[in-house]
């Protein structure tokens, strides 16, 4: 099956609703799991990762909730199709460089993704939309919970699940949410944030993880240490520290409308004529804009105008979406 | 202070590691903390770091200046140094000494606290059952009440020889 006929249509996925997804786009909980009696997919050689695929891969699609999912050998998927799930925050970047030997298993409802031999032989999450990591640290938990009945992990008492990387060493967990923090960043509030944030043992990344730009003001916060903590705690820790940037971004917003109003409808409104009329825009200057659009749908500048057409906007523009548009128009044409 | 990698520019970025007992510091300029991933505070770029700069020196006293070597799957202290990651679940016994002071630094603890596989779990559950069956054991033995003593042995001969059979599959 060809992989766009799989995914959901970005209308439709940019519709769906969460707590709190004004600000915070969406929650992840991810795992990080190995086989007991194999090198890890870094070392491994080609055959033995070949052969763990094919023993990982049968075990995934048995678990009922991944009924009718999606599954593939990343030497399957074009280099396209490998940077859309990229841009649907499905599979990381690192991923998306794996070619035979490594696979993705997919369910129908993108809300559950395997990566099978990435860093570690599983890299397991669950997704959903606004603030809602316990949900997915439950998913997560049952899926793993019925995947440990069928393949044999790497687990010692002393220092919890074995992890190629030792930082994520214990639990394998990684709690994490994408927040829209326009009000911070305009009132330059953000550094500050970023700072008692990470001061608290918490990351604070751009839109694609691990080394990447804040883009249209988008801003993943996760937990970083994963042995000593158990995942309920981080889960809770995480909850509590991102009530407060819920908080603060909502205050930021606040006080900007009520102090500044000129400079934050100037911002927005120049957003909406740039997107207007350009004749040319890169990917990067049009996540910018669209960050203010967002904002400004939220502050009722533009009434009538659903959060999801924004959101939509958003997954749309990014350069791999807009080559496979664009090269299908042009055979369609 | 100039920076320790380029030894060109002046450092701005100053990072204190203890590992062990021992202190090591590491002093950037912006670019090489930039290059090396300091400001983007993961955990992994900081192992990296540590691991190229002061942890690899530690971890080579660790082994006595001999390469130690993963049994099971070949993997050297040296792959460990270019890479950051492990060869594979064996290695964290292999280079245990050397992992430990690198752990704690990284983590919040140095004891798995959470999930715990099933099949593991009834084990531990046992061993911990085990262990209080012996302890009672020693306090009728030293009570004198030899007729609880009998129970108990029974019992925890039952306990042990479960423990042997979870373990086994």
């Amino acid at each position: 099956m060809d992989i766009h006929d799989f995914l959901i249509p970005p209308a439709e996925s940019a519709r769906r609703k969460g707590p709190h997804d004004r600000i915070v786009m969406s929650s992840r909980v991810r795992l990080a799991r190995n086989l007991k009696e194999a090198a890890f997919p870094g070392w491994a050689k080609k055959p033995e990762r070949i052969r763990l695929l094919e023993m990982i891969r049968p075990a995934i699609e048995s678990l009922p909730e991944m009924k009718e999912a999606f599954s593939a050998t990343m030497d399957n998927l074009s280099t396209l199709d490998k940077q859309i799930l990229v841009e649907r925050h499905l599979i990381s970047r690192e991923h998306a460089a794996k070619s035979a030997g490594s696979g993705l298993v997919l369910n129908r409802e993108e809300t559950l993704c395997f990566m099978i031999n990435e860093e570690d032989h599983l890299r397991m999450q669950a997704l959903r939309p606004g603030l809602q990591l316990r949900q997915a640290w439950t998913a997560i938990d049952q899926a793993d919970s019925a995947l440990e009945r069928k393949l044999e992990y790497a687990f010692n008492p002393e220092v919890g699940y074995l992890t190629a990387c030792p930082t994520n060493i214990g639990t394998g967990i990684r709690v994490s949410a994408m927040l829209h923090l326009p009000g911070l960043v305009l009132a330059e509030q953000i550094n500050p944030i970023i700072q008692s944030v990470n001061k608290l043992g918490l990351a604070v990344r751009g839109l694609y993880g691990e080394g990447t730009e804040a883009l249209g003001n988008v801003f993943q916060v996760s937990n970083q240490m994963t042995l000593g903590e158990s995942e309920g705690a981080i889960v809770e820790r995480l909850e509590k520290v991102l009530a407060q940037i819920i908080e603060h971004e909502e205050n930021a917003r606040g006080t900007l409308l009520e102090k500044k109003p000129k400079m934050v409808y100037n911002h927005i409104g120049r957003a909406y004529g740039i997107l207007a009329n350009a004749h040319s825009i890169s990917s990067k200057e049009t996540m910018n804009l669209l960050s203010l659009m967002r904002l400004g749908v939220d502050v009722n500048l533009f009434p009538g105008v659903d959060r999801a057409l924004v959101d939509e906007m958003f997954i749309l523009t990014q350069p791999a979406h807009l080559q496979k548009q664009h090269s299908e128009k042009l055979s369609a044409g | 202070m100039l920076c320790c990698i380029c030894k060109e520019k002046e450092a701005t970025v100053h990072l204190t590691q203890i590992a062990g007992d021992k202190m090591q510091k590491v002093d950037l300029c912006e670019e090489c903390a930039k290059t090396k991933g300091v400001n983007d505070p993961t955990g992994f770029s900081l192992a990296d770091l540590l691991l190229g700069l002061g942890a690899s020196q530690e971890i080579e006293q660790a082994g006595g200046g001999a390469e130690i070597k993963c049994a099971r799957c070949g993997f050297t202290q040296a792959d460990f140094k270019k890479a950051g990651r492990l060869g594979c679940p064996e290695c964290y016994k292999t280079f245990a000494e050397a992992l430990e002071g690198l752990l704690k630094t990284m983590h919040k603890g140095t004891r798995h606290v959470g999930k715990v596989p099933e099949s593991m779990r009834q084990s531990l559950d046992l061993s911990d059952r085990l262990k209080l069956l012996q302890k009672k054991l020693s306090k009728a033995v030293e009570e004198e009440d030899f007729e609880a003593a009998a129970l108990l042995r029974d019992e925890i001969k039952q306990a042990a020889a479960r423990l042997t059979n979870t373990a086994a599959t």
